[in-house]
């Protein structure tokens, strides 16, 4: 990815998300979602080494690597505005939202759970000889979960050609990872396993990109699978619902020192100083924004699923549900 | 052409047959490669380590590789050895496999085959290897069927592994060892037999309670009465055509399942019944289960909670006995 590209992904997933929070509180999308601002330079880092073929699992806070995996925003507005259109056709919503086509095998409303199933992902392309690969995000709080430590053994005694991508917020919901950490460094877990792994910092998209390329080559060459843990923050709340549920549970020091190195903000002053002028990066915010305010249009003008469809699409087989529609 | 097979080399030889004619079918779990339960013996010397995976003790983490497997096109097959593993694999048999259809909206199947191998109960094993937990599957609606026949345990892995979903076959512990006549015909999802046809009252039995069902059937009809004994097969989906018409027949209906009885599959189908035919009914339906206690350790205590051939006939009994005069 050169140039400006990476920036406008992740204008693209903050843009989202800043639309994705104001629909939740006028009540135009169901529930609460899980927002990530703040991270957006993991997603895109870690997914600019990627291919369309190439798949990832995500987490409940998802909405970022399917964007940075190339989802289309249209399809992700009406999937949380419950829309027929919608990219699970109104069956998922945010917690599920998946776009198998481009190899995004799911975000995930089980901490960790996605890690197996990148896992099988990986298994998959090394027993059918291409030099795809597979990466799994997953939080500080999901490294902590059974499920990803019996994946990492399996990973790595398969050689799976895969990335474990841990995204370190500080954060596991409210509990700082001071409380729940036995031993700080996420990524020395890994060496438990004999996987090469690295800490970068996860405000700095391009620092993440060359992690990514690192681990991306060595699970093409045959080499197996690594682990990546990206230090970053989340500029909001767990969930949309946070600031009126009054969650204090972060400094506003703390919050303040990491808006500092707002990631957006770091890698547009990197352009400005390689030379690319004010003009083209204001081009590229106004572009962004007028995109994501198309999306929500066409999103809205979008049909509601029939309620006679809710059992639909249970069984691949066609078999129908009881107790639904036969 | 029929023949004679062990249950455990009918299942065998279909799996030989499958994945010798489709590379995408994988066999793992563990000591598979070995073949504790004889289910996959001699799959390792045929296809080779890559298709024969031994895994690591991690329930979890190889149901949710077979999961990957089958969204990126492969067609896994995972054993697991002691059927309280249900438990520990449970997040990814329900809230990730099985609900990968439904909540990607139809994006992906998941065809994945789960074998039970040495389901249930056998002398000895106490409280934490004899449960019967198909209920749960059921309630989190994964096709999951049980054969007792070894027809049946050929047929309805042929079923399995053609089927685009998530199935669960529990392989019951008591029926591995038997033999029977192989048709070679698939037994199809959901569709269940009459072990043996009587007029009297139906016995409907759930997995090798089907055996005990049918000796208690030779018991009654000593005493004149003609057991009719309905084997579903599958417990989701269920046969209630079959389970109707043998009560439109008998009027009478007996549930016998070696499970825990609360929200158990007795419960689901005697519920079933009374809604949607309630006037083939001339008795409510009796259930014979387990109490809701862990299997107990002393053979006493042991063959206290199970049930058998004199609690069976005594339920069928009761059943006799009783008219709700609900016929019309």
């Amino acid at each position: 990815m050169m140039g400006t590209e990476a920036l406008k992904r992740m204008l693209t997933i903050r843009t989202f998300e800043q639309n994705i929070a104001a629909l939740v509180n006028a009540n135009r999308v169901t529930g609460v979602t899980h927002e990530y601002i703040g991270q957006e330079a993991v997603a895109v880092g870690i997914c600019a080494e990627l291919q369309q073929d190439d798949v990832i699992t995500s987490t409940h806070r998802g909405h970022g690597h399917v964007i940075a995996k190339g989802g289309d925003i249209v399809r992700m507005f009406a999937e949380l505005m419950g829309r027929a259109t919608g990219m699970n056709r109104g069956r998922g919503g945010s917690m599920h939202i998946a776009d198998v086509s481009i190899g995004v095998f799911g975000a995930n409303g089980i901490v960790a759970a996605g890690a197996p199933i990148a896992g099988g992902a990986a298994l998959a392309m090394r027993l059918s000889g291409t030099d795809r690969v597979s990466a799994t995000f997953f939080g500080d709080g999901g490294s902590n979960q059974g499920v990803l430590f019996e994946t990492l053994n399996l990973a790595a005694l398969w050689k799976l050609p895969m990335l474990f991508v841990c995204e370190n917020n500080g954060y596991a919901a409210t509990t700082s990872i001071d409380s729940v950490l036995a031993v700080k460094s996420i990524s020395k877990r890994a060496a438990a396993f004999g996987m090469p792994a690295e800490t970068v910092d996860g405000m700095d998209v391009r620092a993440v990109r060359d992690a990514a390329q690192r681990a991306v080559t060595l699970a093409r060459s045959g080499g197996g699978p690594s682990f990546i843990e990206a230090l970053t923050y989340r500029f909001v709340g767990h969930h949309t619902a946070e600031t009126l549920m009054k969650m204090e549970y972060r400094s506003d020091e703390e919050l303040v020192t990491w808006k500092e190195r707002d990631p957006i903000e770091l890698e547009a002053a990197r352009l400005l100083a390689e030379g690319v002028s004010d003009a083209a990066i204001d081009e590229l915010r106004s572009q962004v924004a007028a995109h994501v305010k198309r999306a929500i249009e066409m999103a809205d003008g979008a049909p509601r699923p029939s309620p006679e469809s809710a059992t639909d699409f249970m069984y691949a087989s066609g078999t129908r549900p009881v107790g639904g529609r036969q | 052409m029929s023949e004679v097979q062990r249950y455990i080399h009918a299942l065998n030889s279909v799996l030989r047959e499958y994945m010798g004619a489709d590379p995408r079918y994988l066999y793992m779990g563990e000591d598979v490669r070995f073949a504790t339960r004889g289910v996959a013996k001699g799959l390792v010397d045929e296809f080779g380590p890559d298709r024969v995976l031994d895994c690591p003790i991690s329930e979890q983490g190889f149901t949710g590789v077979a999961t990957g497997l089958a969204m990126a096109g492969y067609r896994p097959i995972v054993e697991y050895q002691i059927t309280a593993l249900l438990y520990v694999a449970f997040d990814q048999l329900v809230d990730q496999a099985q609900k990968m259809s439904f909540i990607t909206g139809g994006q992906t199947a998941v065809p994945v085959t789960y074998l039970m191998a040495g389901s249930g109960w056998r002398p000895g094993i106490a409280g934490q290897h004899a449960d019967n937990p198909y209920a749960l599957l059921v309630h989190c609606g994964m096709k999951t069927g049980i054969p007792v026949a070894a027809d049946d345990a050929a047929g309805m892995l042929r079923a399995a592994l053609d089927d685009p979903d998530p199935v669960m076959l529990f392989l019951p512990a008591a029926c591995l060892p038997s033999r029977g006549e192989i048709s070679g015909d698939v037994a199809p999802i959901g569709t269940g037999r009459i072990a043996r046809p009587g007029t009297d009252i139906s016995v409907c039995a759930i997995g090798p309670m089907v055996n005990l069902a049918l000796e208690a059937a030779e018991a009654m009809e000593l005493d004149g009465v003609s057991v009719e004994v309905i084997d579903p097969r599958w417990l989701l989906p269920f046969d209630y055509d079959l389970l109707r018409q043998s009560i439109r027949k008998t009027g009478r209906l007996v549930v016998c399942d070696d499970a825990s009885r609360s929200c158990g599959i007795a419960s689901e189908i005697a519920a079933s019944v009374h809604e949607m035919f309630p006037h083939d009914l001339r008795a409510p339906v009796e259930r014979l289960t387990r109490p809701d206690v862990p299997m107990p350790f002393a053979p006493t205590l042991e063959s206290a909670v199970v049930p058998n051939v004199v609690k069976l006939c005594d339920a069928i009994r009761r059943a006799l006995r009783t008219t709700e005069g609900t016929r019309r």
